[in-house]
């Protein structure tokens, strides 16, 4: 094609971040060079990153362009002002304060303890309208797609390009293939983002979107608030693809006014303007395309070790497909023709930077207002950020927790990943709202179920795997 | 910097299972870290010990003489999961030089070219070859992207080229990247 017809081609979203961005399109010998517009730092994937610059005698080039926080290995239990924070292990500490060195070595912004906007790094990001649509966001976890809700090109990467960034601003990348998925039609009452994804992952299979970057549209997602686009855009790397975005709109265009770090004024408006652009063009060509139908998707949970075996969640567990399959329903210790539902729960997990948004704790307090959580149960309600645990506590959600018995916790990670000290116990099940249900990741031995806030909460009242909308324990509100 | 890759000549290891995680690889709680150095002691960890931290006698992965075994094959989607580099890092350390799968999973396929990890995705013939005959010699010519299979055929793999340079150069592509400053400063002068 013609140099004219290319540039009057219809686009995908996709298509038009990549153009965008473009320091060095891609030869035969080398890829792209893409810029980034936002660097986000954590203290785990770093450190490593850091040493290079060292030992190599660069700087960081962007400071301005990077923003950090520490959430993975940090305690999320309560702590006096002026107290070393309880970190589970000496290496932890080491590695929150090597990355506090680091930063101020660099000059780069550290919300850490003292911050009011310390927190999960994908909660914050958007909290600080730090990602905005139309940008290019990196940083060293797979679950960066999450900013991809905003219409930002978000992925995650590896420690040795998390250096390539801090030195040059820049990454070195393949155009990956593109993938449409339209979720159309309207959800049943009581059906989430976090089932929606559920359902999206069992569908195209947990390596089904490897090499692609997703684009999520169609009624069903633009009826998603913020904080729900965010869920399903999060869990885009669990179905292989490190990248998952949603077109800006009016929803997220309202989201973001007055936040901390978006324009203001005449260049709110500008700003609005050019982001609206960012949309796939009619007859833009997607590589694949994958329809579901929203009215199909029931509440969902996980029965294997992986986060593409989700079934609805009254439904049998199916028979074993694979020997890896075999291998999970063993693990798991749940048979065949039986529904997940009714499971006995040991621990329940609320939060992760897929579920910890004030959304994800309103839904979860619905449920256990009035209501005690099982006896025999430990329930964990983690936010987000030190932003999403005051609003919380603004809207009294923290009383209704407390009061049902369950553990209020301060932000980060927790036991989604399990390595500050929250996890489970070996052969316990978790009902978990966070991300991966692979073995042993929340806890050598321990089983988790993936679902959404309000199965979770569902499931600390009744002491088992329960449809929250069967649920019967009554309310002493 | 990791060893350069050229030909590798060595018995395969062969785990047979699909979709093996990071979170198996290198689990979550050892990434407390600062370094990237001797994880090899951590890879695969809780498959290879109990839960005092003795190894288990039956796991052949703790009697494993990577003297002889360089190249591990697995099943499809082979390090899918998190972005952790030191999932690589961690099968480089232990003596690992090659993985194998039908299909491996981005990120880490990403981030094991930059440590010396070459990843390798087979053919179905070839792979279901491969994990039908553990233990068997291969030979890996990385420059003409071939692996021969015993005393049988040969299997041609794509590899990313500048990946592939990287891998045979023992170096990552921060130098390639640093002295393109000029386009950077051009890039960001034309979106100031």
């Amino acid at each position: 094609m013609s140099p004219e017809d290319a540039a009057s081609a219809p686009r995908s979203l996709f298509e038009k971040l990549w153009d965008a961005h473009l320091v060095r399109a891609e030869t035969p010998d080398t890829p792209a060079m893409l810029y980034i517009d936002l660097h986000l730092v954590h203290e785990v994937t770093s450190p490593q990153a850091f040493s290079v610059l060292a030992e190599r005698g660069l700087k960081v080039r962007r400071p301005d362009r990077t923003l950090a926080t520490i959430d993975h290995a940090t305690p999320t239990l309560d702590f006096a002002p002026g107290e070393t924070p309880p970190y589970a292990t000496e290496a932890a500490r080491n590695q929150v304060e090597t990355l506090q060195a680091n930063t101020q070595a660099q000059g780069i912004t550290l919300h850490g303890w003292d911050s009011p906007h310390r927190g999960v790094v994908h909660v914050i990001g958007p909290e600080l309208g730090a990602t905005q649509p139309g940008m290019t966001i990196v940083c060293g976890d797979s679950h960066t797609a999450t900013h991809g809700a905003f219409g930002a090109l978000a992925f995650g990467i590896g420690t040795t390009e998390v250096g390539h960034v801090l030195a040059t601003q820049c990454l070195l990348q393949r155009k990956p293939k593109s993938m449409r998925i339209n979720v159309e039609g309207e959800t049943a009452p009581g059906v989430s983002a976090k089932d929606i994804i559920l359902a999206i992952i069992a569908e195209i299979g947990v390596d089904g979107g490897t090499g692609c970057v997703i684009e999520y549209a169609g009624s069903a997602i633009e009826a998603l608030d913020m904080d729900g686009r965010m869920t399903v855009c999060n869990m885009s790397i669990e179905a292989g693809a490190r990248a998952g975005m949603i077109a800006a709109d009016e929803t997220t265009f309202a989201w973001l006014k007055g936040r901390e770090r978006v324009p203001s004024g005449a260049d709110w408006d500008k700003a609005v303007e050019a982001w609206s652009d960012y949309r796939s063009d009619p007859g833009a060509h997607f590589d694949k395309e994958v329809m579901i139908d929203a009215a199909k998707i029931r509440p969902m949970v996980t029965w294997g070790t992986a986060p593409d075996t989700g079934i609805a969640i009254d439904a049998p567990v199916p028979d074993a497909r694979s020997a890896s399959h075999a291998k999970a329903l063993n693990y798991m210790k749940f048979e065949a023709g039986m529904p997940v539902s009714g499971a006995k729960v040991d621990q329940v997990f609320i939060g992760s930077c897929t579920n910890s948004r004030i959304s994800d704790l309103r839904a979860a307090a619905v449920i256990m207002s009035g209501r005690k959580v099982a006896a025999g149960v430990r329930a964990l309600v983690v936010p987000g950020s030190v932003a999403v645990r005051a609003q919380a506590e603004e809207e009294g959600l923290d009383q209704i927790f407390i009061a049902a018995g369950a553990e209020w916790r301060q932000p980060g990670c927790s036991m989604c990943i399990a390595m500050n000290g929250d996890k489970g116990e070996p052969g316990q099940l978790i009902v978990s709202t966070s991300n991966r249900n692979f073995e042993g990741r929340q806890g050598p031995g321990a089983r988790t179920v993936l679902a959404s806030p309000a199965t979770a909460a569902a499931s600390a009242i009744a002491g088992h795997v329960i449809d929250p909308a069967t649920l019967t324990e009554p309310a002493h509100a | 910097m990791p060893e350069q890759f050229n030909t590798l000549t060595s018995r395969t290891f062969v785990i047979d299972q699909e979709d093996i995680d990071t979170d198996q690889i290198i689990p979550a709680r050892f990434l407390t870290t600062t370094t990237r150095e001797g994880l090899g002691k951590l890879a695969f960890h809780d498959w290879r010990y109990d839960s005092d931290g003795k190894p288990l006698d039956n796991v052949s992965l703790n009697s494993l003489d990577t003297g002889t075994h360089k190249v591990l094959v697995a099943g499809r989607n082979f390090g899918c999961g998190s972005s952790r580099e030191h999932a690589p890092w961690a099968l480089y350390d232990f003596g690992f030089r090659a993985v194998i799968a039908s299909e491996i999973a981005d990120i880490f396929r990403s981030n094991s070219a930059k440590n010396g990890l070459v990843p390798i995705v087979a053919p179905p013939e070839a792979h279901d070859w491969l994990m039908a005959h553990p233990d068997v010699e291969i030979e890996i010519d990385l420059a003409n992207q071939s692996v021969k299979l015993g005393n049988g055929p040969s299997f041609l793999f794509e590899i990313e080229p500048f990946a592939k340079h990287c891998l045979m150069e023992g170096t990552d592509p921060l130098g390639f990247l640093t002295a393109q400053s000029d386009a950077i400063d051009a890039y960001e002068k034309q979106h100031a």
